[in-house]
């Protein structure tokens, strides 16, 4: 059996949440350069011109792409043949703890939710674990945004809802959300599985290469036509109206109930702020 | 373009229409969430509210040598309920991102106000146009105390003005 200090993992989240707190995908700022040059108006494509001059600033390590850096989320997939030497969790939240002190990030988790005292250190993490065939341990870590998870939702639709029905419900959410997600966005969709488990797909969703093709043609077809629909709403960059709402609609699915659609709407702002580790 | 200098007048509230491009110099107000429930119940605060901008952020710690963290714009509607007795007491504009209030709006232009955005997630370009910072009231709540500001040429557009024009496309009320 492969062994793996806890320290191991607890250095690799602190390097990973830094880094990504500074500096985007290169193929997620193509994806932006794409958009502003597709933009009619002007003053959609100078808030995406914005937005490019930001993390260019950003990239040079000294403040953050945004103020809002986040509240860690950490799915951490354990192989079998791995055993794991101290408490991942323990290991993790001390990973998370030493990013928001040594990376000047800003500490934006309270303890209770009325009393709001900030716990100072950035933690807990959220934090979700699945055992995975293998010896390696897969991290899978972002930093969360409050602004674009407050406009995210859950919705029990009734099975006889259909796909038509799934559609107007993304489309409504964005819609109705207009600037507040900062758009573009990139929208994780949750289908299937009960409340709790369309709301972990959702978000495992928002974490996929925005550039793989869902496996199932039905699903990769939907993601498409929402795609292509989600920017149709004119939205636009921070809501101002314009042609890039979204730049990514990614679904994932799960088997439910004969009686249940459950679907998880989980919006994702455009600092795009996440990565996978393999240790 | 259109330059402003604080503390603003009823007169410069007019001429402003939706999807002006405005650059700040001078002193702005920082104040989000609890600062507003502070602030409304402070009926002496340590800056005078006529005239005043203020804008809705709470920044990432300041390195060393730097004047500011990352400080971009947080969510507006949040304080939508908050800002009409400040707006009453002659705050004049607020900055912020995203959509607001039915309500809000309806205040905002009872009161001669305006309602700007700076870019959302834009904090390193944004603290790039602060040229000074000092902690001026509720320095207990960290990030979230009011600061007050020095800036250079802060972008901003205008997203409702007095004339009962939004710059939004989508977004209701939450």
């Amino acid at each position: 059996m492969r062994k793996l200090d806890v320290k191991v993992i607890q250095e690799a989240v602190t390097k990973s949440l830094i880094k990504m707190n500074y500096e985007l995908e290169d193929s997620f700022v193509r994806k932006l350069q794409i958009a502003k040059n597709n933009e009619r108006s002007e003053i959609s494509k100078s808030i995406l011109t914005e937005i490019l001059e930001n993390q260019d600033i950003a990239k040079k390590g000294i403040n953050p792409l945004c103020q809002d850096t986040g509240i860690a989320v950490i799915f951490a997939y354990i192989g079998k043949d791995l055993q794991i030497q101290g408490n991942l969790e323990a290991g993790i939240n001390d990973g998370v703890r030493n990013a928001y002190e040594d990376g000047y990030l800003r500490k934006s988790v309270v303890k209770h939710p009325f009393d709001r005292q900030n716990t100072k250190d950035n933690t807990p993490a959220i934090i979700h674990t699945k055992l995975v065939e293998g010896d390696k341990l897969t991290l899978k870590i972002a930093a969360k945004g409050a602004g674009s998870e407050n406009m995210s939702r859950v919705v029990m639709l009734k099975p006889s809802d259909g796909i038509e029905g799934v559609k107007k419900l993304v489309k409504d959410t964005i819609f109705n959300a207009g600037g507040r997600p900062c758009p573009p966005i990139i929208v994780g969709i949750g289908i299937g599985g009960n409340l709790e488990k369309s709301a972990l797909i959702a978000k495992e969703a928002i974490l996929r290469d925005l550039d793989d093709q869902h496996s199932d043609p039905i699903i990769a077809k939907l993601e498409d036509e929402l795609y292509k629909e989600i920017n149709e709403l004119g939205v636009g960059p921070m809501g101002v109206g314009g042609d890039t709402t979204c730049v990514g609609v990614k679904i994932n699915t799960y088997p439910m109930h004969i009686a249940s659609l459950p679907v998880a709407i989980n919006i994702q702002c455009h600092a795009n702020r996440h990565d996978e580790v393999i240790l | 373009m259109i330059r402003i200098t604080p503390p603003v007048d009823n007169a410069t509230i007019k001429t402003l229409k939706v999807g002006d491009k405005v650059l700040f110099s001078g002193t702005i107000y920082t104040a989000r969430d609890q600062a507003h429930i502070k602030l409304v119940q402070d009926m002496n605060p340590a800056f005078d509210l006529q005239g005043a901008v203020l804008y809705y952020v709470g920044p990432t710690p300041t390195r060393d040598g730097q004047v500011i963290g990352s400080c971009g714009p947080t969510s507006s509607y949040r304080m939508d309920e908050l800002s009409v007795p400040l707006m009453e007491r002659g705050v004049k504009m607020m900055i912020g991102k995203g959509n607001r209030s039915q309500n809000f709006q309806k205040e905002m232009i009872k009161n001669n106000a305006v309602y700007l955005i700076a870019t959302g997630g834009t904090g390193a370009l944004l603290a790039s146009k602060v040229k000074q910072r000092k902690v001026l009231m509720y320095e207990e709540l960290g990030p979230e105390a009011i600061y007050e500001l020095e800036v250079k040429d802060f972008p901003c557009f205008v997203a409702y003005d007095v004339h009962g024009n939004t710059l939004f496309k989508g977004g209701t009320d939450v």
